[in-house]
């Protein structure tokens, strides 16, 4: 069972920041693609410094934590504003 | 107009993609030995530890890689001929251009101790590398690993996760000695200590023993003996530079290019690893194996062949390492005055320009597991290293890549180190986008 503090946490996250990158720390490694649970491209964002924005994406860290180079972070949701459709 | 891009790394695909979002027109050739599909050379090393599967490394999809509409052949460059504006390739066909860019990249530097030859000294440089590197780690008992910088640790570490028994054998008293300050060193090697590899300190080969032609032992200066099954060599890369000192390009420690990437031969580029870029701050000549960088060459290169406005101002170099699992963030000028024995040039994943000593102070963070040293010059950052702490890196790249002036600030640094980290890094944090 999932802990209820967690589940706040994510509830915020979801609605308050997505996933932003840096592609100036990114080396295309694929480490966050391959990691995502849902399947998401997650190296196509990062390496061109867009957010994620993707309406699977269920803020789950996974991405940011196993990236090596720190290239992946929980950003404000404002930040996404250009790369919403 | 026909553009041929010698070298398929990132250097050179950066520059393909830049020609085409210009001109759908255009021919564009792509020539080198490479014979895979484009692959992330950084992501090697997770796909030697097993982090990742063999199809992970490839970047570009089936659509982008068709949407580039490349001419690519899988042979050597073997001649420039700038008169004619020809290439010649190894397998005898020329190649006619309108605009050629050479992105060569660097190549591992080979080792020259007796038995370098034997089956088993291995190295760490492409795909095939690394796919022949996990075939023998499968029967290797162990490993001895050769050199400096993050591609030592990528091969020691990577044949660690494998299974494999790794002595690492450094000629100095710390790793990567010129870059890391003492602290640094000594953590990334209580790390490797951590995952099971063995270090030897002040140690070199004297030689490698084969018994029918394959690896069996290393011996030290020291008299001691190593059985082992590989040689992992990581001394340092040099740029592929054949090419252009057969065609008489103006060469210092790679092929000189000016702002728009030309050499001094008009119509010839070169970006990348194998491009020897002005420093605007020193006036010299610099050098870097990264791959932003590369991609930032080939970008900028490519634009310009187009006869686009193009023009490059080489930013501070930054590069984030995974050495013995701290991730480890290096901007601009970070340089110890120690020596480095275990590299005899550049590395993978460095620059020269890290190894400059500015006239500057250090402040160091207390907290050893999230380090931060910044190396302040009189008016503003001019490098820091930071240990596991993204939002310090991205707070003090700023600093250091906008060249914020903190003239203002040096009174309350000087008198407060350890609080001037916390206000330096508030600053960052609060100057926005990187």
């Amino acid at each position: 069972m999932s802990d209820p503090l967690d589940l706040l946490a994510r509830v915020r996250l979801l609605a308050e920041a997505v996933v932003t990158s840096d592609p100036e720390r990114c080396v295309q490694c694929g480490i966050c693609s391959y990691n995502c649970p849902i399947g998401i491209d997650v190296r196509s964002h990062a390496r061109v410094g867009a957010v994620i924005v993707d309406q699977r994406c269920i803020s789950c860290g996974e991405c940011i934590a196993r990236c090596p180079r720190d290239v992946l972070w929980f950003g404000p949701v404002e930040d996404a504003a250009e790369d919403l459709p | 107009m026909r553009h041929v891009i010698v070298g398929s790394g990132a250097a050179g695909l950066a520059a393909a993609e830049a020609i085409r979002a210009r001109d759908g027109v255009a021919e564009i050739v792509m020539v080198g030995r490479e014979p895979h599909a484009f692959y992330s050379r950084p992501g090697l090393a997770y796909l030697l530890a097993g982090t990742v599967p063999d199809k992970q490394v490839f970047i570009r999809g089936r659509d982008e890689i068709a949407a580039l509409r490349l001419d690519r052949r899988t042979d050597d460059a073997r001649q420039l001929d700038l008169a004619r504006r020809e290439l010649h390739l190894a397998g005898g066909a020329v190649v006619p251009w309108d605009r050629l860019l050479l992105a060569t990249g660097a190549a591992a530097i080979p080792p020259s101790f007796p038995g370098a030859e034997l089956d088993g000294v291995v190295k760490l440089d492409d795909l095939d590398d690394v796919r022949n590197l996990i075939a023998r780690a499968g029967g290797a008992k162990r490993a001895v690993v050769i050199g400096g910088g993050p591609t030592a640790i990528e091969l020691a570490e990577g044949l660690r996760a494998r299974g494999v028994e790794v002595h690492y054998l450094l000629r100095g008293a710390r790793f990567w000695a010129h870059v890391l300050d003492p602290v640094e060193s000594q953590q990334v090697e209580d790390a490797l200590v951590a995952h099971g590899i063995a270090l030897h300190h002040q140690t070199q080969v004297a030689r490698v023993v084969g018994h029918r032609g394959k690896v069996a032992w290393v011996e030290t200066t020291a008299g001691d003996t190593i059985k082992c099954d590989l040689v992992a060599v990581a001394i340092g890369v040099a740029p592929r530079l054949e090419l252009a000192r057969q065609a008489g390009l103006s060469i210092g420690r790679g092929v000189r290019v000016d702002h728009r990437f030309q050499t001094s031969a008009e119509h010839v580029y070169a970006a990348g690893d194998v491009a020897e870029v002005r420093d605007p701050d020193t006036g010299e000549g610099v050098v870097d194996s990264l791959w932003s960088t590369a991609l930032a060459h080939g970008a900028i290169a490519g634009t310009a062949m187009t006869g686009a406005p193009a023009g490059y101002r080489r930013p501070p170099s930054l590069n984030v390492t995974r050495l013995g699992a701290i991730t480890i963030t290096i901007i601009g000028a970070v340089g110890q005055p120690d020596a480095d024995d275990d590299l005899v040039t550049i590395a993978r994943g460095d620059s020269l320009s890290w190894r400059a000593r500015p006239t500057a102070w250090t402040l160091t963070g207390d907290d050893p597991a999230r380090r931060v040293r910044v190396v302040v010059g009189p008016r503003h950052l001019v490098g820091a290293l930071v240990m596991n702490d993204p939002a310090a890196a991205r707070a003090l790249t700023r600093l250091v890549r906008h060249r914020v002036d903190l003239s203002a600030l040096r009174a309350a640094l000087d008198a407060d180190p350890p609080g001037a980290l916390a206000r330096l890094i508030e600053l960052g944090a609060a100057a926005g986008a990187p």
